[in-house]
């Protein structure tokens, strides 16, 4: 495909918006769509306004009305190398990049000798991503198994991404190791605009932050992706989430996409995208982003994708050198609903036991005693939601009233938590303020407790309590225990409801 | 245990055909069974001449009492005991997290799997569907309400409920991946119903699912309620070649078992 120069138009361009393929909704900053082919650091890309294709119609470009359609339509179209789809069609579609883990890779594995045959080789050593992060750092045999299952089958393949960990005493003696696998895909460069990412883990979702078409599967179809390099996919309507406002001081993309599940229940996104935009989307860093796709899942949602734009261009910068195409829906696309939010009349909120979608204000929860807090996952343990929660430590300067976990998804998070200074605290880092206020020391990265996992997870809930965390789900039994009771939150409500014992607001100690 | 001359779920008992065989394993195009897929390392004949989808470990006959889904001789039709459960069961109550080192395609794990399905649903289900100390379910029919199989993409999911002898799900709604799982390994039928059956079933019912051109229907043989089925409808092509795999070798995408 023709490395087309894509546009960055100023304010002043918006008249033709439509014919440029560029979202209508897009208000005070346009995206600025740059070719990334192998910059490098110093090198200034000047963005130019290109005229209207007239060779190739790509996707991205071509904005008629006959052929409106979505962000997701248009990934999909794409990849499946459709010049149009609607909602409904299954096409076949060329995958991007393949992510599996301990838990599904091993079975994947099986089933990929087992259909393409013994001494078959994947479809590109490249495109798959392995990445060992749920029941790392425990004594289970068959959990240890599991990851020398993907040693085996990643050194007979050659696979040219493997995070591989031997040494479960220290994981930093591991120099490969990276932790969470929906954070490492981030940071080490595998999301990228206008692909399409599978993964054998429901939160795979979280990469949609990339403006890319990110999906969870099971087993059976990650054997056949990883022998054919495709799979068949049907074409998800689209759910449009406009997001305006400021974000006030005391709230987190958490709470954002917990007032949309709550909105829409644990169904209401089943077998649709759910497109997050608007100013306050805008003004999200990635990993909020990432936070808010995260939980597409917990609405039903098959993919959640944010629009890139210079944010995401900025964060890629270092990370990839893979050029990629960004996308966008069209001023026409069709959409199934639209749902406006103004962020900054929300409040804190959590999500009560035992389902995402049982919102409430974290106001409202204030008598609700609690035994532990969890801060962690990817949903909530990236280097954003622990300076997050190191912000209400030293707004409060008191120490915590219950056992408080924290475990960074990956290695990079474990060590920012040792090295970045936290705002406004004369130059402490996040562990200092951590240590101060009373938390357990922050843990080796991985998934932790947020499933429970093997009986000897640091963490884990094996009694029944009643916990705050900054996970995902809190169907019963999901830390561990049967009858424990678990309050979704945003790592602001957890550090606070770790000061005083009790759910608490984080207004108590941010205003 | 279902009042039937032939309690195992291999042999029809009604069936016209004079020689045993899993009678119930062919002819439904439209039924999201992938019926070429040789399920994981379970190794089966892979020659052309044995199209069927065998399933050696819970398909033939097992000797202790175990779900009986007694299959008419138009293959289309399963009877047996039913297990009702209510809104939103989601995968951790199929099967908790602490039993996902056991790998599918591994066959004695594949039945260990099976021995913990629906184990994670809270005590106030007193009848458990797997029996403690029992390694399958007595109940081959599992009947839902609403978004059945919420939450994660454990392909564990289906297969555990699969491998301790569920047959099909009939529920009001399904998640999307836990659908989509359902199919890919063929363990169980997702078949939805419109109906809210899950208030109108109690477990330990005997019933029948008949699938149907258009549809099917679901009856209570003890209230003697008939409910109407939705088609299983999606991916079409796939279904009618076998699952996805049976689909790419028919396509040509992939080469022929190798």
């Amino acid at each position: 495909m023709a490395a087309s120069t894509t546009i960055c138009p100023s304010t002043s361009f918006i008249a033709n918006k439509n014919e440029l393929g560029l979202s209508g909704f897009v208000t005070s900053r346009l995206p600025c769509a740059k070719r990334f082919g192998g910059v490098k650091p110093g090198r200034k890309v000047v963005a130019v306004m290109a005229p209207p294709q007239k060779a190739e119609r790509l996707p991205a470009t071509t904005g008629s009305v006959k052929n409106a359609m979505t962000m997701t339509e248009k990934i999909l179209a794409k990849a499946s190398e459709k010049p149009k789809l609607s909602p409904g069609e299954n096409v076949w579609v060329n995958v991007d990049v393949l992510m599996t883990h301990d838990v599904c890779g091993p079975g994947s594995f099986g089933i990929f000798k087992k259909e393409f045959g013994q001494n078959a080789k994947v479809w590109d050593r490249e495109k798959v991503v392995v990445i060992p992060d749920h029941y790392i750092f425990t004594t289970d045999e068959r959990a240890n198994r599991n990851v020398d299952i993907l040693r085996d089958f990643c050194k007979e393949q050659n696979i040219k991404y493997f995070y591989d960990i031997t040494d479960l005493s220290d994981f930093k003696a591991n120099p490969d190791y990276k932790g969470v696998c929906h954070i490492a895909l981030a940071q080490e460069g595998h999301c990228r605009p206008g692909e399409v990412l599978l993964g054998t883990d429901s939160h795979t979702c979280t990469a949609g932050a990339f403006g890319q078409f990110a999906t969870g599967i099971g087993n059976t179809d990650a054997g056949f992706v990883l022998g054919a390099g495709k799979l068949l996919l049907k074409v998800p309507p689209t759910l449009r989430f406009v997001l305006d406002g400021e974000m006030p001081n005391y709230l987190l993309a958490k709470d954002l996409i917990l007032q949309i599940i709550g909105e829409i229940s644990v169904a209401g996104a089943t077998y649709k995208s759910m497109e997050f935009v608007g100013s306050t989307v805008e003004s999200l860093n990635m990993e909020e982003r990432m936070t808010l796709c995260n939980m597409v899942v917990e609405a039903g949602g098959k993919n959640g994708v944010v629009p890139a734009d210079s944010t995401t261009f900025e964060y890629l910068k270092d990370k990839t050198t893979k050029p990629y195409e960004p996308l966008y829906s069209d001023g026409s696309a069709r959409f199934l609903s639209e749902y406006r939010f103004d962020i900054s009349k929300l409040e804190p909120l959590v999500a009560k036991p035992h389902s995402p979608d049982n919102r409430a204000l974290a106001r409202e929860c204030k008598d609700v005693k609690i035994d532990r807090v969890y801060i962690g996952s990817c949903t909530g343990g990236k280097a954003e939601d622990f300076l997050a929660a190191a912000k209400v430590f030293l707004a409060s300067g008191k120490k915590v009233k219950v056992p408080t976990f924290l475990v960074p998804a990956t290695r990079k998070v474990w060590l920012d938590l040792y090295t970045l200074p936290v705002p406004g605290s004369g130059g402490k880092t996040c562990s200092q303020i951590f240590e101060e206020a009373g938390c357990d020391p922050p843990a080796s990265p991985g998934c932790g407790a947020c499933l429970g996992g093997p009986k000897d997870t640091y963490a884990r809930m094996n009694e029944a309590k009643v916990c705050v965390s900054t996970t995902n789900r809190n169907f019963p039994g999901r830390m561990g225990h049967k009858e424990g009771q678990i309050y979704l939150a945003s790592p602001y409500t957890a550090a606070a409801s770790a000061l005083t014992g009790y759910v608490t607001d984080p207004r108590e100690f941010l205003q | 245990m279902a009042a039937a001359s032939s309690p195992s779920p291999t042999f029809a008992s009604q069936s016209t055909s004079p020689s045993p065989r899993p009678a119930f394993l062919f002819n439904r195009p439209f039924l999201p069974s992938p019926s070429n897929l040789s399920f994981s390392s379970r190794s089966f004949s892979s020659s052309p001449l044995a199209p069927l989808r065998c399933f050696p470990f819970r398909r033939t006959a097992i000797t202790v009492p175990c779900a009986s889904a007694e299959v008419s001789s138009s293959a289309k039709a399963f009877r047996g005991l039913c297990y009702v459960v209510g809104d939103n069961i989601d995968t951790d109550q199929i099967i908790p997290a602490e039993h996902l080192t056991l790998v599918p395609s591994n066959p004695s794990e594949y039945a260990k799997l099976g021995s913990f399905a629906l184990c994670g649903l809270p005590s106030s289900y007193t009848t458990r569907f797997v029996s403690p100390g029992a390694t399958k379910t007595e109940y081959s029919i599992i009947i839902g309400g609403a978004n059945f199989g919420c939450g994660s993409s454990r392909e564990h999911a289906p297969v555990a409920l699969g491998a301790a002898g569920a047959v099909a799900v009939v529920a009001e709604s399904y998640a999307r991946i836990f659908f989509r799982n359902s199919v890919a390994t063929g363990e169980v039928y997702p078949i939805e119903v419109e109906d809210r059956v899950c208030q109108e079933c109690q477990t330990g019912d005997e019933v029948s699912v008949l699938l149907e051109e258009g549809g099917g229907r679901l009856i209570n043989h003890r209230t003697g309620k008939e409910w109407k089925l939705n088609p299983i409808g999606d991916a079409g092509p796939v279904i009618e070649a076998g699952g996805i795999f049976a689909y790419a070798r028919k396509t040509g995408m992939i080469p022929s078992e190798a």
